[in-house]
């Protein structure tokens, strides 16, 4: 479904993407590992348009995104959701206003109807009577819900996860493993996360893909990531500090 | 010596960068105020903001300000024994000059760092990239409403700074001075014409873009957490304030 094809970026001096390849298969849940500061959320901003290439190509089905304009983009982007690390809510807003954003900034539905599809929402992210809450009166894995209801009220085609359980305990990130499953189960979304969680990942990837020093250095199923005797693949999953990746 | 030229080429570079990002979100913003869908609750919102809640301010600072210079103006003039032209005096220099340049000023102060604030803010907190993620364009959301609003409320602050500077000169004049209440308004009517008022009105007309330009385009690019918050916060009341006196003097010599 979308196919990412040498992409490269760099910042000044530093090379964040160094010719990534990826493809992403419909309706299944991606995620891409790798270290802090390898350039995971730079890849998903390309993914979305946030950020414009300095070469390469992002596909999705037959459209190269990066050549679009960004009026043409936005038409695009409507076809995704995205919730982002610190779940970005409004500060300005109460959840209801939050997660109901996307329906009145691109559809004609009335208030009432808004307020029945937010409450829908929200219930699917396991969030009961949280409407007329601000965002600084919320927890962190709160926020998070209230952030992927926020990314799926517009039923969207594709939904990015950018480190979805950052900040959050075990537990609450399992539950958001659950819910992730869950959501994708009931929605037959294609999910694209970006994290460096190894049990949250192994609990709902489809496809693993590892980004190490601006490229995907392997890729594939859960056990077959587990299997992989890529010594730096290893290292990262069993979360080792000695290895060919050096710390500092 | 390379060195030092080497930091004024970057120097360079950086005020070549922000007036050619600052005019390309000036472009955009006009170009989307005229392209429906309009969002009248986000511009009126703005508008209270910008407006109603700097009242107080622009109150106390046009009402001091028009007794000071009843109080000056009348030392001074009284040494050629011209105190009648106390009202004419503070009027004018409240209509042409000092109402629409401390209105700018203090709403700078006030408004525009906290327009800086909240768009640095958002900016940091990956509230901006989640409007764009969700197809609304941020220029269109943030920046319109408020340049609509600065462009609006500006002079309609500055007809309020100028009407309390006016009134409390005549406070000063009449009432501390004794100046005759007839001659003191009657001279100012006279000396006053419709011109003078409409020269401040067209400065505080484009002292509101400015202000709201600046304080927009700080905030949006704002970079490098709280640091950076404050950073847009700071450099929009500088740059503001600065920009606003250079026009001030700007326009003045053209209006002269």
């Amino acid at each position: 479904m979308i196919k990412i094809i040498n992409l490269r970026k760099s910042f000044g001096d530093k090379k964040v993407l160094d010719g990534v390849n990826l493809e992403i298969e419909r309706g299944k849940i991606t995620v891409i590992i790798g270290r802090s500061g390898e350039g995971k959320s730079v890849l998903i901003k390309h993914i979305i348009g946030l950020l414009k290439p300095d070469e390469g190509a992002v596909f999705l089905e037959d459209q190269d995104l990066t050549s679009l304009r960004d009026r043409d983009f936005n038409e695009v982007r409507k076809r995704f959701g995205m919730l982002f690390q610190g779940a970005a809510l409004f500060d300005s807003m109460t959840v209801a206003g939050n997660v109901g954003f996307p329906l009145k900034e691109h559809t004609d539905l009335n208030d009432e109807d808004i307020g029945k599809i937010v409450t829908d929402k929200l219930h699917r992210v396991g969030l009961v009577d949280v409407e007329e809450m601000m965002p600084s009166d919320l927890s962190g894995g709160m926020k998070k819900r209230v952030g992927l209801a926020r990314a799926i009220v517009m039923d969207p085609e594709i939904v990015l996860f950018d480190e979805p359980t950052t900040g959050l305990d075990p537990i609450m990130s399992d539950s958001i493993a659950d819910l992730v499953l869950d959501t994708q189960k009931a929605l037959k979304t294609t999910y694209i996360l970006i994290t460096h969680d190894i049990p949250f990942t192994y609990k709902i990837a489809d496809k693993i893909a590892m980004l190490h020093e601006g490229r995907i250095i392997e890729e594939g199923s859960v056990e077959e990531m587990k299997a992989n005797p890529n010594p730096i693949l290893r290292q990262f999953l069993e979360g080792r500090a000695e290895g060919p990746i050096k710390v500092f | 010596m390379r060195r030092q030229l080497e930091s004024i080429g970057r120097y360079s570079e950086d005020v070549v960068t922000t007036a050619g990002q600052m005019a390309i979100m000036l472009a955009s913003a006009f170009l989307y105020a005229f392209t429906p869908p309009i969002k009248f609750r986000n511009i009126f919102k703005q508008m209270e903001f910008v407006g109603v809640q700097s009242l107080f301010v622009v109150i106390l600072t046009g009402s001091f300000t028009g007794m000071v210079l009843a109080l000056q103006s009348y030392n001074a003039l009284k040494r050629f024994g011209a105190e009648s032209l106390v009202g004419p005096t503070v009027a004018l220099s409240m209509a042409r000059e000092l109402g629409p340049v401390l209105t700018g000023l203090m709403v700078t102060g006030r408004a525009g760092s906290a327009m800086a604030t909240e768009l640095g803010t958002m900016r940091v907190t990956e509230q901006i990239d989640a409007l764009f993620a969700m197809a609304v364009n941020p220029i269109r959301y943030l920046v319109v409403p408020r340049v609509i609003a600065g462009i609006l409320m500006f002079p309609v602050l500055t007809i309020v700074t100028d009407f309390v500077g006016v009134i409390g000169g005549y406070a000063v004049g009449v009432k501390l001075l004794g100046i005759n209440p007839g001659i003191y308004i009657g001279r100012t009517v006279d000396f006053v014409q419709m011109d003078d008022i409409v020269t401040g009105l067209t400065k505080s007309l484009v002292f509101g873009l400015i202000t709201s330009l600046v304080a927009c385009y700080n905030g949006f690019y704002a970079t490098g957490g709280a640091e950076g918050v404050g950073r847009a916060a700071t450099s929009s009341v500088v740059m503001g304030s600065i920009m606003i006196l250079i026009s001030d003097y700007l326009m003045s010599s053209f209006a002269v």
